[in-house]
């Protein structure tokens, strides 16, 4: 087992790396100048030059990219152009942040999915079945920021019951769960929360209708087990594949969102990004987009991991 | 069931009381939407263009000469600010060395006393690479801004010398960029410039008491202020970026801020219904296309200029941008000081564009083909796709057909950067790129002066003509202010006369405010003053 581990973190080395050239080359492909948003509109070539070489942008990209990466094993991630501001902290809070949308927008998306998904699987192609089919649908089919909107004129602008901004009513510095900070992320986490509410309802009725039809359910009711006893049995079968896929979801959302971040300024990794690429900021583009890189990496290893240790038929394979 | 179907009711019922937003704020805050997408540099020099210095630049700070932001209907002009009185040294034949005599008694915010030696101090921090206090984020913003000053030292406590690298009458306008920061606190706080971002100290009306980056500034009144005018009349001032024009509107519609910065032109008549006030004012701000004036360009003929210039609908453009806009009438906003007796009168007039489109040899049959370089988006760029394609119209009506090159908006900065004959401007005709016209250096001598052709300036044309170079160079040796303001206004003539330019509109500087903001003052500038602002209950 802890062979099959180490062989794992030595595969996931190349991919790694692979992703470090990517983030590094990606932005300078892009045309312009990663100096220009900061510097005034009349800066001199001279000081044009003086600051690129300060930033090491005067540099052979090879030189550049070892010098990124030297310091990228060693924990620094640059500074941020724009601010000035190290992109480790920048991302940091950012990924903090995100993290606390993206599990309140889980936590929504599968309560909700599961419920509707097990209600049209209880009672396929019934009137309630297209109903929660209807919401599933939606669901995976509207757009983000388009649902962000209409919300931020109903409960925000018509009814004034939630701000639509912003993490807190003194910014996300001192965050905690309580009324005043849970105001800030109704309204984003429900926008966000309508595509896992709508995979995880799909699944989930997939799921039970196809327990429904299986042997041992008829059984159940044959003894004369309660539907109450049977919708349980149901459950325990549902649960493994709805959690995985509540897993799925939750790796996607942590990611965060940038038109959704956006719309409600909600000062997460989608947020960070939006303002890094529209001020063309290299460092904290690259050291944002490493980082959730490399968490989808470490995520995708543990759960290699995981699941041979659950299943050690996969280490065989 | 109905006993918990009504106690739902009044659980929602309460819920929405208790949410409403904003209900628990004191009355004398000030919660600012800004577009910035992060809180402006809060060292001293700021960044994010103008919005920076509108809201970290002259709140906190000053600079040796400020700007006058006390009037809606005057011009805003430079006035005293750290410097009591300034001038070039009369004893001086060769109009270089200028004396500066610093205001007596001014204090930082944490009790420092501002002088000659911390003004010193301040040049150092931005053009001094060696000095301990050199600080490579702020000179990136402020050394440009300077570029007259030659050296500079403290002859007293009180009288600070500078001395121009050759005779130079803009320097004041140069000056009012530059902010001064406390060098007491920058000891105090270990010699670390991003311990002092977190508590800055300078002199200006407003002390910075809240730091969150990308989220909140908030400031509260410097109570010792040095002009007793300008003591803020707020209890509190606070900035929130909010770069997404909807999430602005949303916001003050919701009561979370009291004032956005640019709202949507399509959200304003629904903000007007709903009893918010939407200011706007002309201030220095230019939208217009740069013409190439490069060998073989169609606009080196001064007959396609002019009929370009009669050819736009701007009266139409403003209907397009629900009034938000001022119609050019020449390159500066009508009633600028500088704006002269133009013998040429920029209008609608398509048959005389007509005219001389056919004397150039062109007609909608056999039309003049164009390319011209535009962005999609882009700061103070206001509406730049249906701008231009509006303007794309207007000239295709007379006679001349024009092709776009849509690029984005930093790249659009690095080719006007480069110049029209550079291999970056593909061959573009024109750009339209917009700016700040606020002071004789970006309102006129950076775009025609001769030697400052890109790649060495911002003259992305090319053009050059020895009578405005003459006329350029007078501006900077003309000392008295009256007698520079004749130059300033000949230069605009000539402007406007030989049609330089598109001339199409400027910007309004447009800011939706709750009713409940009192006293606000948008002077003709930039930048803005939040002193005499209150909040009704």
């Amino acid at each position: 087992m802890l062979l099959y581990a180490l062989k794992r973190i030595v595969y996931v080395t190349p991919v790694a790396l692979g992703v470090s050239i990517f983030c590094f080359l990606l932005f300078h492909l892009a045309p312009g100048d990663p100096l220009t948003a900061v510097m005034p509109i009349d800066a001199t070539a001279a000081q044009q030059a003086e600051m690129r070489a300060a930033y090491g942008f005067d540099k052979p990209l090879p030189i550049q990219y070892g010098i990124w990466l030297w310091k990228v094993l060693q924990g620094d991630l640059g500074q941020s152009i724009a601010s000035g501001r190290p992109v480790l902290s920048e991302v940091g809070r950012a990924v903090g942040n995100s993290l606390i949308l993206a599990s309140v927008a889980t936590l929504i998306g599968f309560t909700f999915g599961t419920f509707f998904g097990f209600v049209a699987g209880y009672f396929r192609n019934s009137p309630l079945d297209r109903f929660a089919s209807a919401l599933s649908v939606f669901g995976v089919s509207v757009p983000h920021y388009w649902l962000g909107m209409v919300l931020v004129i109903v409960f925000s602008a018509q009814l004034g019951w939630l701000p639509p901004t912003g993490a807190g009513p003194d910014g996300s510095g001192n965050w905690v769960p309580d009324f005043e900070h849970l105001r800030y992320i109704i309204l984003p986490a429900v926008t966000m929360s309508v595509i896992p509410m709508g995979i995880i309802s799909r699944t989930v009725r997939a799921l039970v209708a196809d327990i429904l039809n299986q042997d041992f359910v008829q059984a159940l009711r044959a003894k004369g087990l309660g539907e109450w006893g049977v919708f349980k049995h149901v459950v325990r079968n549902a649960a493994p594949t709805a959690l995985a896929v509540m897993g799925l979801q939750l790796g996607y959302l942590l990611g965060g969102s940038i038109l959704i971040e956006t719309v409600f300024s909600w000062p997460g990794t989608g947020f960070l990004l939006n303002a890094a690429i529209f001020q063309r900021d290299l460092p904290l583009l690259q050291g944002t987009i490493l980082v959730l890189a490399m968490f989808f990496v470490t995520l995708n290893l543990v759960v290699d991991v995981l699941q041979t240790a659950l299943d050690p038929r996969i280490q065989r394979g | 069931m109905f006993r918990s179907t009504r106690i739902a009711v009044l659980a929602l019922a309460a819920m929405a009381g208790g949410l409403s937003s904003g209900s628990a704020l004191a009355s004398g805050t000030l919660r600012i939407g800004m577009t910035a997408s992060d809180i402006p540099l809060t060292t001293g020099q700021t960044d994010q263009g103008g919005e920076g210095m509108r809201f970290m630049g002259y709140t906190v700070y000053d600079a040796l000469i400020n700007w006058d932001l006390s009037s809606f209907d005057k011009p805003s002009d430079l006035v005293p600010g750290l410097a009591a009185s300034y001038g070039v040294d009369p004893a001086d034949a060769s109009k270089n060395r200028w004396v500066f005599k610093i205001r007596e008694g001014v204090k930082f915010h944490d009790g420092s006393e501002f002088t000659a030696a911390a003004a010193v101090w301040n040049f150092d921090k931005l053009l001094k690479n060696d000095a301990p206090q050199y600080d490579q984020r702020q000179s990136a913003q402020g050394r440009s801004r300077i570029p007259a000053i030659a050296s500079y030292k403290a002859v007293d406590k009180y009288t600070l010398e500078i001395v121009t690298k050759a005779p130079d009458a803009t320097l004041p306008y140069q000056l009012a960029w530059i902010m001064m920061s406390s060098p007491a606190q920058w000891e105090k706080l270990g010699k670390n410039w991003d311990a002092f971002a977190k508590e800055p100290s300078g002199t200006g009306p407003w002390k910075l008491t809240l730091f969150a980056p990308r989220e909140r500034a908030e400031m509260v009144p410097n109570k010792d202020y040095w002009d007793k005018a300008r003591v803020p009349k707020l209890d509190k001032l606070v900035l929130l970026p909010l770069p997404e024009a909807n999430a602005r509107v949303a916001a003050l519609r919701a009561g979370q801020v009291d004032w956005i910065e640019a709202p949507a032109p399509d959200a304003v008549e629904s903000l007007k219904k709903t009893k918010f006030n939407i200011v706007i004012n002309a201030y220095p701000h230019n939208w217009t296309w740069h013409l190439s004036r490069a060998p073989g360009s169609p606009w080196n003929d001064i007959k396609v200029r002019k009929a370009a210039n009669l050819a736009i609908d701007r009266e139409g453009m403003k209907e397009l941008l629900q009034g938000l806009m001022i119609p050019a009438e020449g390159f500066m906003p009508p009633g600028h000081q500088w704006f002269g007796k133009p013998s040429f009168k920029v209008k609608y007039d398509q048959a005389e564009a007509k005219k001389l489109l056919a004397e150039a040899g062109y007609s909608t049959s056999k039309p003049l083909v164009v390319k011209a370089l535009i962005s999609a988006s882009g700061s103070g760029q206001m509406q730049p796709l249906p701008m231009n394609e509006f303007v794309q119209q207007n000239l295709g009506e007379v006679g001349v057909k024009v092709e776009f090159e849509v690029v984005d908006w930093n790249q659009l900065i690095n080719i006007w950067r480069a110049g029209a004959t550079d291999p970056a401007s593909k061959t573009g005709h024109s750009i339209n790129f917009t700016y700040f016209v606020q002071d004789p250096f970006t309102g006129f001598i950076r775009h025609l002066q001769c030697d400052l052709k890109a790649p060495k300036g911002t003259n992305w044309g090319h053009y050059c003509d020895p009578e405005m170079d003459k006329l350029l160079d007078a501006v900077k040796t003309t000392f008295d202010p009256k007698e520079q303001l004749a130059v300033l206004q000949k230069v605009h003539e000539k402007y406007v006369d030989e049609a330089l330019f598109l001339m199409v509109t400027h910007d309004v500087n447009a800011r939706a405010i709750s009713p409940k903001v009192k006293g606000f003052i948008q002077a003709k500038n930039w930048f803005q003053d939040f002193s005499p602002i209150t909040m009704d209950k």
